[in-house]
């Protein structure tokens, strides 16, 4: 049966992307947010997982308002990078995984989630960013990736408990799936960000350590919220905590937390990083890391 | 504001905006495409026109008044990508919202984290 190994929660920020196709890493305004992600890559590195199943929301790349799925699964052998129209360098084609993308559409279908399935799809930055910052010099077309957007763009948008639940229902999927596949999950975006009116800036540290606090042990805390609760507290792109609980939700049993970074201002957001294993991760010497 | 309450400063983007923005977001997401960018700028007007946008969004377009765009519907996803065109990055974009500076807005982002 395949395995999850854990679960990676980082911002995605276009601005990060730019700022590694810049080599801006060790610059002062970026260096203690790349400082954070090394121990995370040399887990990555370590644990060898085959597939990538990486929850993220599409900001205007492949999805317009004339056809926004609440929920959209990629089932494509390859997903391309495309012009998002502002300047962020396109960046090399992903790697997909149809089997076990149908997989999960299969036994989301029995499990009461009837997502959008999608043959082409063009991936922005809410993915590619992640790959980009865990993988660089875009190194990472050896990991087969399985790309699942969740609207948070337009409201309605689907609540943080049916996020949950839905990853609940794909970690399920993917545990029930044949086969000795190393997996792990992504959930991107967040924390804190207000973008748009009067309010735009806003960002609420207290409320973002205390999501990464509740996320490892507590997730259900966070289920308790509705959409406007994370508009009130952390912003109008906020929501995009939807993601972080999808990934939550997709691991089981007991989980230990291997690495957490918070850092502020990254362009308008409380960016933070979040590493947690789970039992099937590969244990090396003592420590899981 | 809508059916889900009102933050002061913000501007739900729910179902009725959508339809109201949608000429509008339309536009923006044809700047995507570095030829809808160039049509753009070679004849701003015609641009609009061939949109459809009404004549409150065409206003704000013109005179680049954020504001005044997200209440004519503009989602600020696709918002950005006419900021984009304009040379402008979110950190602009926050300060001609907020009636900063853009050194001033950035500024005020790192003030949050102090507090």
């Amino acid at each position: 049966m395949a395995k999850i190994l854990g679960g990676i929660a980082t911002s995605h920020i276009p601005a990060i992307g730019v700022a590694m196709d810049q080599g801006l890493e060790q610059t002062p305004y970026w260096k203690d947010f790349f400082d954070a992600y090394p121990p995370v890559r040399e887990w990555l590195y370590k644990q060898e997982p085959d597939i990538a199943v990486i929850f993220y929301n599409d900001h205007g790349l492949e999805f317009f308002h004339d056809r926004k799925p609440t929920f959209a699964i990629g089932a494509a052998a390859l997903y391309e990078n495309a012009d998002e129209g502002w300047g962020i360098a396109e960046i090399p084609p992903v790697t997909g995984e149809t089997e076990l993308s149908w997989h999960i559409v299969n036994q989301l279908i029995e499990h009461e989630f009837d997502i959008t399935v999608c043959q082409e799809m063009k991936v922005d930055h809410g993915l590619t960013v992640p790959l980009t910052l865990m993988w660089p010099g875009h190194k990472y077309g050896h990991i087969k990736v399985i790309p699942i957007a969740i609207n948070c763009e337009r409201h309605p948008m689907p609540k943080p408990s049916r996020c949950f639940d839905f990853g609940k229902a794909i970690g399920d999927a993917i545990r029930s799936y044949s086969g000795n596949q190393k997996v792990v999950v992504f959930g991107t975006g967040g924390l804190s960000h207000q973008l748009d009116g009067q309010r735009a800036g806003f960002i609420n540290k207290p409320f973002d350590l205390y999501c990464m606090d509740k996320i490892v042990n507590e997730p259900e805390a966070l289920t308790k919220f509705t959409n406007f609760d994370l508009v009130e507290q952390a912003g109008s792109q906020g929501v995009e905590l939807n993601m972080w609980l999808a990934m939550r939700g997709a691991l089981q049993g007991a989980l230990t937390e291997l690495h957490r970074s918070y850092h502020l201002p990254i362009s308008n957001t409380g960016a933070g990083l979040q590493l947690l294993a789970t039992t099937d991760a590969i244990s090396k010497g003592s420590m899981l890391i | 504001m809508g059916q889900l309450g009102h933050i002061p400063g913000n501007i739900m983007f729910d179902g009725p905006m959508a339809t109201k923005g949608y000429p509008l977001n339309k536009m923006c997401y044809s700047f995507n495409n570095a030829n809808g960018r160039e049509a753009f700028l070679a004849n701003e007007d015609e641009y609009c026109e061939n949109f459809g946008l009404s004549a409150e969004q065409k206003l704000a377009v013109k005179k680049r008044d954020v504001i005044a765009m997200l209440e004519a519907g503009g989602s600020i996803y696709y918002l950005a990508k006419f900021a984009g065109i304009l040379g402008l990055n979110v950190q602009d974009v926050g300060g001609l919202q907020t009636g900063m500076t853009t050194e001033e807005f950035k500024a005020f982002l790192v003030q949050q984290g102090e507090r």
